[in-house]
C-alpha cells in the first residue's frame, strides 16, 4: 500500500499543481500539490496519483558510493 | 528504472550479505521487525532471507493498512453502499478483505452495490463531479503515506463546495503501532526496519522516543532489496556495539523532518482520533487521525451517521497473532488449505503485501523443503 515508484517529471502545470511524469516509457499526470519545489527533470515518489517527495540525487549517488565501498570492503575481505 | 535497478543489484546485494555474516556475533540472536508490508514483500520476492546468516531472522509487523483494518469497518462500508445507495469508491487492496459472514466489498459489488476501484483519491472527486445527483464516499485507508492524498482532496472538495462528496476516514498512525508493539513485549524485538515512504512524510525524528523508551535500534530502509540488507547490516552493528539510535539509510527520500507541506496539510484537514481499533492490536488510543470540525460536512461517519460495528475474526485464522510478530503464516492451520489469494479467509492473505500473502506467494516451497 505504501509502495512509491520513482518516475521523472517530463513537464509541469503550476496554476493545476500537476505534472506529467514518465515512468519507464509510461505517461501519467500526478498532483504535485504535496511538494514546495519541483522541477522538470527531477524524480519524484509517486503513489496513488500524487507526487510524494523528491528523490534527491545527491543522496542517491552518496548510497551507491558507499555501496562501491562496501563491495570493495567485502572482496578484501 | 533508474533509482530501481541500482538498488536490485544482485552482486552488491551479495557483498552486502557477505559483510553480515562477518558482522553477526554467532552467540547472538538478531530478531529484525520489518513494520511494513513492503519490507516483508521485498525480503521474500529478492530472497533476502536466503542471504542473510541462521542468526538473523525477521519478524513481520502491522505495517500493512489493508491487514489491520477490522472487518466492521468494512462492513460498515458495504452497509452505506447497500442502505444509502451511495457509490462507493475504495483502492483495489480492499475489495476482497473478508467482512462479517463470509462477506466483502468484491461480492456486495456483485449484489448489485455501485462500489468502484480507484487508482488515486482525486479519482473519487472525479466521480463524485460527474454525479452531482448522487452521494460519493471515498472509503479511504492507508498508514502517512496516504493520508496526504486525502487530505489533498478534502480541501479541494470544500474550496468547490461538493455537496455529494464524503471520506470514511481510516487513516491510522505509525509510530503509535510500533510502540504498541514495543510495550506489549509479545515478540522479542532486537532491531526494527522502519518505514520507507510514511518516513518521507513524518521524518526520521519521529521514531526517536520509540529508541529511547524501549532501547531498541531502528534503521529507515528503502523497499528495494541491497536498502534492505545496507539497513540490516546497520542494524546488526548498533546491536553488537549496544546502540539504540535512529538511523537512515533511505536519505534519498527521507529527511530528518520529513515532507513538512504534506504534515501541514493532514493538521489542517484532520485531528486525532482518541481511539482507533486494529485488526490484532486491538483498541489503541490515540493512533489514527479523523477528520476535524471544519471538515465536518465532508465526514461520511457524521453524514451516514455511522454506527461501530463489531465482527468476530475467522474461527482459525491468526492474522492477529501474525500481525502482532508472535507466530509466522506456516503456523497457521488454515494456510494455504483452506486460506489462499484466491480466496483468502484472512486480511494478511488478501493484500500482496501482507505475511501470508507473501509466504504463499515466495516462501511456502521451501519451508516445506526444509521440513523434509
Amino acid at each position: 500500500m505504501c509502495l512509491a515508484v520513482p518516475a521523472r517529471v517530463e513537464s509541469l502545470d503550476t496554476a493545476a499543481a500537476t505534472a506529467m511524469i514518465d515512468l519507464d516509457g509510461i505517461r501519467k499526470e500526478v498532483s504535485t500539490q504535496l511538494l514546495d519545489e519541483v522541477a522538470v527533470g527531477d524524480y519524484v515518489l509517486v503513489h496513488v496519483g500524487f507526487a510524494l517527495e523528491r528523490i534527491d540525487a545527491v543522496e542517491a549517488a552518496k548510497t551507491l558510493a558507499l555501496f562501491a565501498e562496501l563491495r570493495a570492503r567485502d572482496a578484501d575481505r | 528504472m533508474k533509482y530501481v535497478d541500482e538498488f536490485r543489484d544482485g552482486d552488491t546485494a551479495r557483498a552486502l550479505a557477505g559483510l553480515i555474516r562477518a558482522a553477526v556475533k554467532p552467540d547472538v540472536n538478531y530478531r529484525l521487525m520489518e513494520f511494513c508490508g513492503g519490507h516483508t514483500h521485498a525480503i521474500f520476492r529478492f530472497g533476502v532471507n536466503d542471504l542473510m546468516p541462521e542468526n538473523v531472522s525477521f519478524i513481520h509487523g502491522p505495517g500493512c493498512p489493508v491487514c489491520v483494518l477490522p472487518a466492521g469497518r468494512i462492513e460498515s462500508a458495504i452497509r452505506l453502499a447497500e442502505e444509502e445507495d451511495v457509490i462507493l469508491c475504495t483502492y483495489a487492496d480492499l475489495m476482497r478483505v473478508p467482512a462479517g459472514k463470509h462477506d466483502s466489498l468484491h461480492k456486495a459489488k456483485a449484489r448489485g452495490a455501485d462500489i468502484r476501484m480507484i487508482y488515486s483519491a482525486t479519482d473519487a472527486l472525479a466521480i463524485a463531479r460527474a454525479n452531482p445527483e448522487r452521494q460519493v464516499v471515498f472509503f479511504a485507508i492507508g498508514f502517512e503515506t496516504t493520508t496526504p492524498p486525502t487530505a489533498a482532496v478534502l480541501k479541494i472538495a470544500k474550496a468547490m463546495q461538493l455537496s455529494n462528496f464524503t471520506v470514511f476516514c481510516n487513516h491510522v498512525e505509525t509510530p503509535p503501532a510500533m510502540m504498541h508493539i514495543l510495550s506489549a513485549g509479545e515478540a522479542r524485538i532486537d532491531g526494527i526496519l522502519g518505514p520507507s515512504h510514511v518516513s518521507a512524510i513524518i521524518g526520521s525524528h519521529a521514531y526517536a522516543a520509540c529508541c529511547d523508551t524501549y532501547r531498541v535500534p531502528l534503521v529507515i530502509a528503502g523497499f528495494e532489496p541491497v536498502d534492505v540488507i545496507q539497513s540490516v547490516l546497520m542494524l546488526v552493528r548498533q546491536i553488537n556495539a549496544g546502540e539504540a539510535r535512529v538511523e537512515n539509510q533511505y536519505t534519498r527520500a527521507v529527511s530528518e523532518h520529513g515532507n513538512q507541506k504534506a504534515q501541514a496539510l493532514m493538521a489542517e484537514v484532520f485531528e486525532q482520533r482518541p481511539i482507533f481499533e486494529w485488526r490484532g492490536l486491538g483498541s489503541l488510543p490515540e493512533s489514527a487521525v479523523q477528520i476535524n470540525s471544519v471538515y465536518a460536512a465532508f465526514d461520511a461517519e457524521k453524514r451516514f451517521a455511522m454506527q461501530e460495528i463489531s465482527t468476530a475474526d475467522i474461527k482459525g485464522c491468526i492474522c492477529p497473532a501474525v500481525l502482532r510478530g508472535m507466530n509466522n503464516p506456516d503456523e497457521c492451520k488454515l494456510f494455504g488449505t483452506a486460506c489462499t489469494p484466491e480466496d483468502p479467509k484472512g486480511a494478511c492473505m488478501v493484500s500482496s503485501e501482507g505475511a501470508c500473502a507473501a509466504y504463499y506467494s515466495y516462501g511456502r516451497y521451501r519451508t516445506a523443503g526444509a521440513e523434509q
